[in-house]
């Protein structure tokens, strides 16, 4: 055996490009499980580690105003562990050197202990003292955009009253992992600030004594989640609250969610296209090897070698290579994957990361590339060992060609004989033709699975800023106003138009099919926001009636003309009755307030093909004319809030008034939010283009490398005939090119189709209430992968025609092949 | 006396370096002149071949000079040598180097694509008998077949020069009569400068003149004052 080890060593050596190349594409393969697995794993983990340690609550609620000993009945449900009434106030920060105004949310503390529910993990500082007036933490990412130390101070309007809070510790929060200002797309950490101050000053600011309008719960390990939330809302129903829910639609949990969802995904959508060229590309090169080494395995076991230890030879050598891809993917795997992992870190705000090792995660990835290969190399080996020796040890068989026509067509000269050469090879051997191509539209499909998520978010950007919500910004009111407040809005400086808008909290309910959601209200002139039917063509709101979204629709089983009943929640959950007028495109505005357990938008930093995914786009958008949600609410007209044009050139007068105006809740404003939502965009765009760039790549160079590579192996003596019958080096290369052309050219249709599908998948992945993405695919997209990954292909086509040109003319004229 | 096609004055090769140098070529003078056909012969390793591949164009001298009519090809470049080759050598070898995925006719038409005054691919397959075979890829045709296609391919542009290295050593006495017929044929037909390389000492004497190859260098040159059909040849 000792003596075919080291013919095995001296073949590795000899062919170590082929070999780098397959290694490199299994590589990847691993690569990918061990970052998407790794990473996700860490995150998990350091998520559960901060949620178990801080103890972050599995079920909340908000109300208008409960009274405090409510709490305690709370507490008493089977199944809670532990309660945190709380209050927590919408505030307008006036941050000095900032022109546009910025929002927060001020959350109380207990005075005398920790809280029992949403612990703080303190950075630096210390924590707001009981009855000290005006002392806050503040969370770090906002800290960090504004570079506040503890001792710093800013103003801002609680409740109406203009204060000077002083900062006196940093903190992180399990509840703001991902900390999202209201009507907000990506996380502002300038225009968005979580304030905790202790509770007592809180209660007194908001006049909030003996009561909570905020709770947080944690559950025992096997209560019944939905059981504790009926009984929740039970209790509070008669102040205000909109409905308890559940971890799982707490925002940044949600969040944190959608993002391993997509880790996962990646975690089994991209390895199998490696493993699947690798397994192919371990054929091509076994099957060529084996081919040449026909005499010698006939040689060997003619001396006596067994079939077995024969078959084991090529076996180690596939292993081999695996084993060179395994190590190559593990290192660069978890080295990426903890990059990956500190990236999630720094979007998301963690005290602290876990990167989990994980051992099993190598042998796993190991294991399923060498039975890949194995897969590819077995027919090849099979065939060795099918061999008679006295047979192998003849050449074989030549190979049987095929005109294109018969009969006298076999006269016509379509192509030059040059041509035909190339053509004739490709199609005397259509599978590895087909699988070649396949292999390389793979890298096309690839590509335009990462870039298909940036057509789809500028159309979504098109469609709701530029079509549907074109308004500069939308200020909510802290409570529903009378109709007089709209002249309060006009009347601020630069407001060129305003349009009043009413939402309310409901569940829609269609027989047993229900879905919480909030009904926006829109003036019947609206133009600043407007509702756009499936073709994306303006439809005014009906008199009476709802516009419901396509998801809502598909979702209620619903129907124009369907009678639906309505539970409001904002109004002692009294039960109407309305028609459905019309089905919608459902695209909402992100200013709105966004409901308790509503996502606002996913972004993915890592290598996933979904980069961002706006909820408002889609949502369960419901609409209708401000009127009919008036007489649903039966207590007069009253506005949310408005909806307001800006003259840019008045725009930081707006500002300075926005920041002295009480009674409004938060501004959002959309044109920033756009320039934060394209910037973050940006960023993520080129780390991930970078690494998808780089996979199809190495899949192109991989697949075309070793095409190329065996086929002059097959053709040396031919063309190193044509070489001596006068043919230049340009021409001989072209017999060999046009054959890689055609099938690069083949590939690229094939990719856009795999592109098309990998995408639509990608889109049903992730698909849910929280998020929906268009698949949008623009002709360039298709354009860009191409070029790609034809430039790829020219370039390993250029390695292997140098080989061309060095071929030995007098060598392979005196050997028989 | 006419001036020749092609010359080779002093021609030395030296494959290798360092130590291990093998000398295939010891100083070698030779002249082929216009339609004559002429027989190296020699055991293996005595540099016929090395003499064919140089004047052919295909190899380089270590030193000495070789010409082509009044061109020197001693000092030219690759792209050059190429040309050479284009226009005006034919080569024919012991393994034939079909093109397999090409038909009979398309193996010449291959060559005859890119000459300046070719013949027509059935022309040169009708000289060398092959008319019916035409549309037959390589693996149908047997050796001698596949070896008077790979002379049609030689000769359908016209070449000054036919150079051609054993052209019956992998083929029996039948076929490769067959095959000597098609060479003569062609060279008292069109007047085709021939050199034929071959270890069979019985064919010196389809030849107008031989050279005797020992040790890389030309041991003697014999003129047959008379020669012999092909059909007579023995083996």
């Amino acid at each position: 055996m000792v003596m075919l080890d080291r013919k095995l060593t001296r073949d590795l050596l000899r062919l170590w490009a082929q070999v780098l190349a397959i290694a490199m594409v299994m590589a990847c393969g691993v690569a990918t499980i061990v970052i998407a697995v790794g990473a996700s794993r860490s995150l998990e983990e350091t998520r559960s580690a901060f949620y178990d340690r801080y103890r972050f609550g599995s079920v909340f609620v908000t109300a208008t105003r409960a009274p405090a000993y409510l709490a305690d009945r709370i507490a008493e449900i089977p199944g809670i562990a532990a309660v945190q009434p709380r209050i927590s106030q919408p505030v307008l920060l006036d941050i000095e050197g900032m022109a546009e105004p910025a929002t927060g949310i001020a959350v109380s503390l207990p005075d005398f202990s920790e809280p029992d529910v949403n612990r703080l993990y303190l950075r630096r500082g210390r924590l707001p003292e009981p009855g000290r007036a005006d002392e806050i933490a503040v969370i770090e990412t906002f800290a960090e955009a504004h570079g506040f130390q503890p001792g710093d101070r800013f103003k801002a309007i609680i409740n109406g009253r203009s204060r000077l809070l002083d900062i006196v510790g940093v903190v992180l929060s399990p509840e703001y992992i991902y900390a999202l200002g209201p009507g907000e797309m990506v996380p502002d950490p300038r225009r968005f600030g979580v304030l905790f101050m202790s509770h007592s000053v809180l209660a007194d600011i908001a006049d909030m004594n003996g009561a909570f309008n905020d709770l947080a719960a944690t559950l025992q390990r096997d209560a019944n989640s939905e059981r504790i939330i009926d009984t929740i809302d039970g209790i509070l129903k008669p102040y205000g609250a909109t409905g308890a829910y559940s971890r799982k639609d707490q925002i940044s949990h949600a969040f944190l969610d959608s993002e391993l969802v997509q880790l996962r995904a990646m975690a089994t959508v991209i390895p199998p296209i490696f493993l699947f060229v690798s397994a192919f590309l371990v054929n091509m090169i076994l099957s060529r090897l084996i081919q040449l080494e026909r005499e010698q395995i006939g040689l060997l076991k003619a001396v006596g070698y067994s079939d077995l230890s024969i078959a084991w030879h090529y076996a180690k050598l596939v292993i081999a290579i695996s084993a060179i891809g395994l190590i190559i993917g593990a290192i660069a795997g978890t080295w990426m994957g903890q990059g990956l992992t500190r990236l999630y870190g720094q979007f998301f705000s963690f005290p602290f990361l876990i990167f989990r090792r994980s051992f099993d995660l190598y042998i796993i990835a190991g294991g399923i590339t060498v039975l890949a290969a194995l897969a590819g190399g077995a027919k090849a080996i099979w065939v060795t060992v099918a061999l008679p020796p006295a047979v192998a040890m003849r050449p074989p068989a030549p190979p049987r060609y095929r005109s294109f026509f018969s009969g006298r067509l076999q006269k016509l000269n379509f192509f030059s004989q040059l041509t035909t050469m190339s053509l004739r090879h490709m199609i005397r051997w259509p599978v590895r033709s087909a699988l070649t191509a396949l292999g390389t539209s793979m890298s096309v499909g690839l590509l335009i699975t990462a870039m298909f998520s940036f057509d789809s978010i500028d159309y979504m950007i098109d469609t709701i800023f530029f079509r549907a919500d074109r308004q500069d910004a939308s200020l909510s009111f802290t409570t529903a106003r009378a109709p007089s407040s709209m002249q309060d809005v006009a009347a601020l400086p630069g407001v060129l138009r305003a349009e009043p808008f009413r939402t309310t909290q409901v569940i829609l309910r269609n027989g047993h099919r229900e879905r919480r959601l909030a009904i926006a209200g829109v003036p019947d002139d609206a133009d600043l926001s407007r509702i756009l039917d499936l073709d994306l063509n303006p439809v005014p709101p009906p008199d009476a009636g709802l516009l419901i979204s396509e998801r809502v629709a598909n979702l209620l089983h619903l129907k124009p003309g369907d009678s639906v009943e309505i539970e409001l929640l904002e109004s002692g959950r009294r039960v109407e009755y309305l028609p459905v007028s019309g089905v919608v495109r459902g695209m909402k505005s992100s200013g709105d307030p966004v409901e308790p357990g509503q996502t606002a938008l996913g972004m993915a930093t890592g290598g996933v093909p979904v980069t961002a995914i706006v909820q408002s786009y889609v949502g369960l958008a419901v609409y209708a004319r401000n009127e009919v949600v008036d007489r649903l609410m039966a207590d007069g007209t009253r506005y949310s809030g408005v909806r307001i044009a800006i003259d840019p050139a008045r725009l930081n007068e707006l500002y300075e008034a926005v920041k002295q105006t009480p009674g409004l809740a938060s501004i959002a404003l959309q044109r920033v939010s756009l320039g934060q939502f394209r910037k973050t965009i940006a960023q993520n765009i080129t780390v991930m283009m970078t690494v998808y760039i780089g996979l199809a790549v190495i899949i192109t160079f991989g697949v075309i490398y070793n095409s190329a590579r065996i086929q002059l192996s097959e053709r040396a003596r031919e063309l190193a005939s044509l070489r001596v019958f006068g043919f230049t080096r340009a021409e001989v290369s072209r017999v060999l090119l046009v054959e890689l052309a055609v099938i690069v050219a083949i590939a690229q249709p094939l990719g856009w189709l795999l592109g098309f599908g990998f995408s639509w998948s990608v889109i049903k992945g992730f698909e849910s209430d929280l998020f929906r993405i268009p698949l949008i695919l623009n002709p360039a997209t298709f354009a860009t992968a191409s070029l790609i990954v034809i430039a790829a292909a020219i370039v390993s086509a250029l390695i292997v025609r140098r080989r061309v040109d060095r071929l030995d003319l007098v060598r392979v004229l005196k050997t028989r092949e | 006396m006419a001036e020749p096609v092609l010359s080779a004055r002093n021609v030395t090769k030296t494959y290798g370096t360092g130590e291990v140098q093998v000398h295939a070529l010891r100083g070698v003078d030779l002249d082929l002149y216009e339609g004559e056909m002429a027989v190296l012969l020699g055991p293996s390793g005595s540099g016929k071949s090395t003499l064919l591949n140089i004047i052919g164009g295909l190899d380089r001298v270590t030193s000495g000079a070789v010409s082509f009519r009044d061109r020197d090809l001693t000092n030219v470049s690759e792209r050059q040598l190429t040309r050479f080759r284009r226009d005006h050598v034919g080569f024919v070898f012991q393994f034939y180097n079909l093109i397999p995925s090409l038909t009979a006719w398309e193996n010449v038409a291959l060559v005859t694509e890119v000459s300046k005054d070719p013949m027509l691919p059935e022309e040169a397959l009708a000289m060398v008998d092959l008319t019916d075979r035409m549309t037959h890829f390589p693996s149908q045709l047997s050796g001698g077949e596949q070896q008077r296609v790979a002379i049609a391919r030689a000769i359908a542009k016209r070449p000054e020069v036919l150079l051609c290295d054993e052209p019956t050593g992998a083929l029996d006495s039948t076929t490769g009569i067959l095959v000597l017929e098609a060479l003569s044929h062609i060279n008292s037909e069109l007047g085709t400068t021939t050199a034929i390389i071959t270890h069979n000492a019985g064919i010196r004497l389809i030849a107008h003149r031989v050279f005797h190859f020992v040790d890389g260098q030309i041991d003697k040159m014999t003129v047959n004052q008379e020669r012999i059909a092909p059909a007579e040849v023995t083996w």
